[in-house]
């Protein structure tokens, strides 16, 4: 197990590398000089060249991309272009608020999904399972920026009960932080439960038609053993699938409900920095963001390991 | 199930509304300022910030008329090339250092030759600062400069500390030390700022409240939902549509400013690949544009009215508008008559606009407006960096572009139509306008300043290198508990009197 996880760990190095050229590449095809949006209003002729020069925009390409890559060996990210902080700080500033903000969607998403999937699976063709249905398609199709303004005006200027907006640590005071990202958490979470719901139904589906439950419920087990035991377990790969993928999503920040919720996380922070060309943070961050990618389907393959002994004899 | 929810509410209600910290004022920004340092920062938010932070030089009046803050009082020589301040005795700043005439010296050095600094052009007139004594400074200038006195009194004016500054060099932005009311205590990007009251302020009985937190929060509608639930006390850059609303809620104050910033077209006259096309050779063409647009419907149709239509840089209500010249009716038989004596009948022109709504709703309603008189307006859309790099290089017909606006009607105008302007995108060059705003520049009397500004605005009128539109208002809201806050055209928030009960 120990030599598969390092192998892929070393796979994905040459990812890591591929990744970080795309990207460089990528953002020196944007139009836009970063150098004239950083001069400011007054845009003087000195500062833009000294600009230039100090983050050696007129280096060519391949030299650019050599130091940044020595400094993140070196454990320096550089700084960025507008506010002069070094992007490992932004980077610890936010990560803790996007996985926070990550895990409590996950955790509502799977609390509420695949309940009503295993529910609306069993409960085939009936009321419920039509009810299921409808209330996961909406919860697809809501946009995000809408429901989340709904639930503020509702939730916090009009019952009080929760803060419209804003982000408070839970190491100062978990209770607030907890209250803080409840409404952004269901917001991003709703449209993630509605996914797992579709997800476990038809896994479950299909898994509650094969022989060995028939052999399972054959055999006089209660209808709660089949599902929960029998089935729900094999029908659990593919939710795994799709749960990692989206958390690896979710690790990249959520640019709208953080924008409504007025969460500093990553997604606001590499939109921002994309808009001022401030590179050495899309770069910082997007390499983040493919490392919890990766990770996350390292979690994903060592998952399916676990649940389904079958595939441990692949390894 | 309802009971058990009810008392989840009311648990969390009761632990978020606790006792009140009554002395932490809460404001609500627009976005996220970059570097805290008055020589570093380039966005309007930041000056913000600096408002209560950073004591400046001299101040402004709401009514734009320069009064005392860090220096006491000002002479000008009889040729105007020497500017001899006072300063205000037993000033610190917030670490301890003492204000005096060799602060300002090493202040002023700073913003000209710090490589980073964005100050610089604004200082160009500049030649030397000396300490003429402890408490006394004199500006040299290499020429008259009627206008350092409204520079002195923004960000080139802001004083930091010395012993901050030499210490961390560009790390000053990340715990920037100054002479205002409050002192920096804590920053998280796009979270908050943190400020606290400087016990040593040399004008602590104005200050009434001990903290202030901004918070960056860019959507105006999220914004005002927040003022409205009680999570913020101001917010600033209330959305006009929203204005009315504002105003009808009893539980909000509402306040605001006529802006010194304005809204326009730059016309690309001679610079580049986009110049060459029929508007930009023919000041015919670029009148009848300008007369084809109805500014009054398109402040009412996109701003619901909160904004002033405007077609000069100064606002109608500015003391520097020339009343001789004001905002033109729409006529749309007098734009035709034109374009027929421009000898054509129809004008094909490129519009660039920065791709957010509103400024595409704008363009939209102009686009129908001039349609009538024959102009075949085509709209792009462009993200604002690609727009600004295009605009300088000369790529662009036409862009639809703002500027915030400064106090001295010079910084207006000048770097925008003079020959060697520095942001002379239109590449407009008339040698008779630059002997005008020489003139105004050179002159501290206000009367022969307007003078020359008036007869500029009559060679602009005519060639219309840019063609404003309107001049956006700033709208505050606040709760009721906040009181003493007084709107300034600039757009601050400064907190001399706000307390909070």
């Amino acid at each position: 197990m120990l030599r598969y996880i390092g192998k892929r760990l070393l796979i994905a190095i040459p990812t890591l590398i591929l990744i970080s050229i795309f990207v460089f590449s990528l953002q020196k095809l944007l139009p836009g000089d970063p150098a004239l949006v950083m001069a400011g209003e007054e845009r003087d002729p000195k500062v833009i060249e000294y600009i230039r020069e100090k983050y050696r925009f007129n280096d060519p390409l391949p030299y650019q991309y050599f130091y940044w890559v020595n400094g993140v060996v070196h454990g320096d990210f550089g700084m960025s272009l507008r506010t002069n902080q070094p992007v490992l700080t932004l980077i610890e500033q936010k990560l803790p608020v996007t996985i926070q903000l990550a895990l409590m969607s996950m955790i509502l998403a799977l609390l509420i999904g695949i309940p009503t999937g295993i529910l609306s699976a069993v409960k085939k063709g009936t009321v419920v399972d039509y009810i299921a249905n409808i209330v996961a398609l909406s919860g697809l199709s809501i946009p995000n920026f809408w429901l989340g303004i709904m639930l503020i005006l509702l939730v916090s200027v009009r019952l009080h009960w929760l803060p419209a907006s804003g982000y408070v640590s839970p190491f100062v005071d978990p209770w607030r932080s907890f209250a803080t990202m409840l409404m952004p958490s269901f917001v991003l979470g709703s449209a993630i439960s509605s996914a797992f719901m579709r997800h476990t139904r038809s896994a479950m589906l299909s898994v509650l038609k094969s022989d060995y439950v028939r052999t399972a419920r054959a055999k006089g087990l209660t209808e709660t053993i089949v599902v929960l035991k029998h089935a729900f377990r094999n029908a659990l790969i593919p939710i795994v699938t799709l749960g990692a993928l989206i958390f690896g999503e979710l690790l990249a920040g959520a640019v709208l409900t953080e924008q409504i919720f007025t969460i500093p996380g990553f997604g606001k922070l590499i939109v921002d920095a994309v808009f001022n060309r401030d590179y050495s943070v899309v770069q910082g961050m997007v390499l983040c963001t493919a490392v919890a990618f990766i990770v996350m389907n390292l979690v994903a393959d060592v998952l399916y390991v676990v649940l389904n002994p079958r595939l441990r004899d692949t390894l | 199930m309802k009971l058990k929810s009810l008392a989840f509410a009311l648990a969390i209600s009761a632990a978020l509304t606790g006792p009140a910290l009554a002395t932490d004022l809460r404001i609500g920004i627009g976005e996220d300022p970059d570097a805290l340092d008055p020589d570093q920062s380039r966005t309007f938010v930041g000056e913000v910030i600096f408002a209560a932070m950073c004591d400046k030089l001299v101040n402004i009046t709401p009514d734009l008329t320069i009064i005392p803050q860090l220096a006491t009082d000002w002479n000008w020589s009889g040729d105007g090339t020497e500017l001899t301040m006072d300063l205000r005795k037993g000033v610190t700043f917030q670490d301890g250092t003492p204000f005096n005439a060799q602060a300002v010296v090493d202040n002023i050095d700073r913003s000209q030759h710090l490589p980073e600094s964005r100050r610089k052009s604004e200082l160009t007139s500049v030649k030397s600062v000396e300490a003429a004594g402890e408490y006394q400074v004199k500006f040299n200038l290499s020429a008259p400069d009627a206008t350092l006195l409204a520079t002195l009194a923004a960000r080139s004016g802001a004083m930091m500390s010395p012993t901050a500054f030499k210490k961390d060099g560009l790390d000053f932005a990340n715990h920037p030390v100054c002479a205002g009311p409050f002192e920096f205590k804590s920053r998280v990007q796009q979270d908050r700022i943190v400020l606290q009251k400087y016990p040593g302020y040399w004008d602590a009985d104005k200050i009434k409240v001990d903290t202030v937190t901004y918070l960056p929060i860019p959507d105006a509608t999220v914004r005002l939902a927040n003022l409205r639930s009680g999570d913020l006390d101001i917010i600033e850059r209330v959305a006009p549509t929203d204005a009315q609303s504002v105003k009808d809620d009893p539980s909000l104050t509402y306040a605001d400013a006529p802006g010194i910033g304005y809204q326009g077209l730059t016309i690309n006259i001679n610079n580049g690949t986009g110049a060459g096309n029929p508007f930009a050779k023919s000041n015919l063409l670029r009148q009848a544009f300008s007369l084809s647009i109805d500014r009054d419907a398109l402040n009412q149709v996109v701003f619901n009215g909160a904004y002033t239509p405007g077609n000069q840089p100064a606002s109608p209500k500015s003391p520097w508008y020339d009343q001789d010249l004001p905002v033109p009716a729409r006529d749309v038989a007098k734009a035709e008559a034109l374009m027929k004596q421009a000898g054509v009948d129809r004008v094909d022109l490129q519009l660039t606009v920065p791709n957010n709504p509103q400024s595409m709703q704008l363009a939209q309603v102009i686009q129908s407006m001039v349609a009538e008189s024959g102009f075949k307006l085509n709209i792009k859309a462009t993200e604002f960096a690609t727009m600004l790099a295009a605009q300088t290089a000369g790529d662009y017909q036409a862009d639809l572009v703002g500027w915030s606006g400064y106090v001295d009607p010079d910084a207006n105008l000048n770097p925008f139509v003079t020959c060697n302007g520095g942001i002379n995108d239109s590449k407009y060059c008339d040698p008779a306008l630059d002997k005008l705003m020489q003139a105004g520049r050179a002159s501290t009397d206000p009367a022969a300043r307007k003078k020359a500004y008036d007869a500029a605005r009559v060679i602009l009128d005519r060639d219309l290198p840019l063609i404003y539109l309107y001049h956006p208002t700033w709208i505050w809201a606040m709760g009721k508990k906040v009181t003493g806050f007084v709107p300034y055209p600039d757009g601050l928030i400064r907190l001399e009197g706000v307390s909070k009960s």
